[in-house]
């Protein structure tokens, strides 16, 4: 199996694309984390929805 | 000139991620990330610590992409004057193109953000700080009146009633005490800065005070909006948000701050230049030092408040 060498320009943005794939990374971990938040304290319960609303 | 050469006119290398994160301005976003947490904190109601975090980042995400925007929009200004030549796009390191997607979709994206992790009202006062910073004060106030700096000055002072605003859904006097904090203290703080920064704002066509004015009444206008914040900030103590930390603090460093006032005010430009503006300096330093004590003040209370101390 052989893998097609690396253009230039993957060295290049190496550092950038880096940079954004941690920021979705943490995005992912946030979303998660407010998720389970709001899920266990019974935010979408319908009766909360309703007050919330 | 084509429109491509007007894009890249400043484009001359390969921009990396640091690159992209400078022009979110991350010196005032710390300021933004610190009075939202002080406004957050100071409420009378408890946020879950994952809510508070997640709402925090993403207000500082909002600060940020009006931050670039504002950058996107100033390019022109920002090549000319020395302080802000070594931003990514007068550096040539981002295209002005590249920074307006940035600012757009991280104003899209933080104001929805917070809207979900806390409430609605406070996703829309972040998009209406946003759109103040970029539209009234950016595109319209800043090249237009020598008030830019104090009308202006609102959008950086909107951070923490959107952090009480996390926590309440709502408005109070407190959080409003605190945008006003801020608000008079904008004024006086920039512009000590250009009273030695001199010729930069000058040569970028802004019209500061101390360019359409003269600098003797910019010197007034510091001890005018001094002696004002001074009387906010001490009348802060007697709200909910203050207590005898707060008032020794607002005391202290109000007294400071007018005395350097009135120091400034009774200078005149050939004294200031023979020690080279060191009272203008010392005092652009003790703003600095100000604004974070105060709020520093106010979160020291309202952590104390949580063991059945602090406040009256």
């Amino acid at each position: 199996m052989s893998f097609r060498e690396d253009h230039e320009l993957h060295g290049r943005r190496f550092g950038r694309n880096l940079g954004v794939a941690l920021t979705l990374v943490v995005f992912i971990g946030i979303v998660f984390g407010l998720t389970v938040v709001k899920v266990t304290r019974g935010d979408y319960e319908p009766e909360n929805a309703r007050i919330q609303n | 000139m084509s429109d491509a050469s007007i894009n890249t006119q400043f484009k001359t290398q390969e921009a990396g991620f640091g690159d992209y994160f400078a022009l979110l301005k991350p010196r005032v976003m710390s300021l933004v990330v610190f009075t939202a947490m002080v406004g957050l904190l100071a409420a009378p109601v408890d946020v879950h610590p994952m809510v508070a975090f997640a709402s925090i980042l993403f207000i500082a995400v909002g600060g940020g992409a009006s931050g670039a925007l504002n950058m996107w929009y100033d390019a022109d200004i920002d090549a000319v004057m020395k302080r802000t030549q070594a931003r990514p796009i007068p550096a040539g390191k981002v295209t002005r193109d590249e920074a307006f997607a940035v600012g757009i979709t991280l104003s899209v994206f933080s104001c929805v953000m917070l809207a979900l992790a806390a409430n609605i009202f406070a996703g829309l006062l972040l998009a209406f700080t946003i759109f103040f910073y970029v539209v009234i004060y950016t595109m319209w106030l800043k090249r237009w009146t020598p008030q830019n700096i104090v009308i202006g000055g609102a959008a950086g002072a909107f951070p923490p009633m959107i952090g009480w605003a996390v926590a309440t859904g709502g408005v109070s006097i407190e959080s409003i005490l605190m945008f006003t904090l801020t608000f008079m203290w904008t004024p006086p703080h920039f512009w000590a800065l250009c009273l030695f920064m001199k010729s930069d704002y000058k040569d970028a066509g802004v019209p500061m005070l101390h360019v359409t004015n003269g600098r003797r009444s910019t010197r007034n206008h510091i001890l005018v909006y001094t002696l004002l914040l001074a009387a906010v900030a001490i009348g802060m103590a007697f709200t909910g948000v203050g207590g005898p930390i707060y008032l020794t603090v607002a005391l202290i460093l109000n007294a400071l701050f007018v005395a350097g006032a009135i120091s400034i005010w009774r200078r005149d430009e050939e004294v200031s230049e023979a020690d080279g503006y060191k009272r203008e300096k010392s005092f652009f330093a003790l703003s600095l030092m100000y604004l974070f004590l105060h709020y520093g003040a106010i979160l020291a209370e309202a952590t104390l408040a949580r063991y059945g101390l602090g406040g009256w």
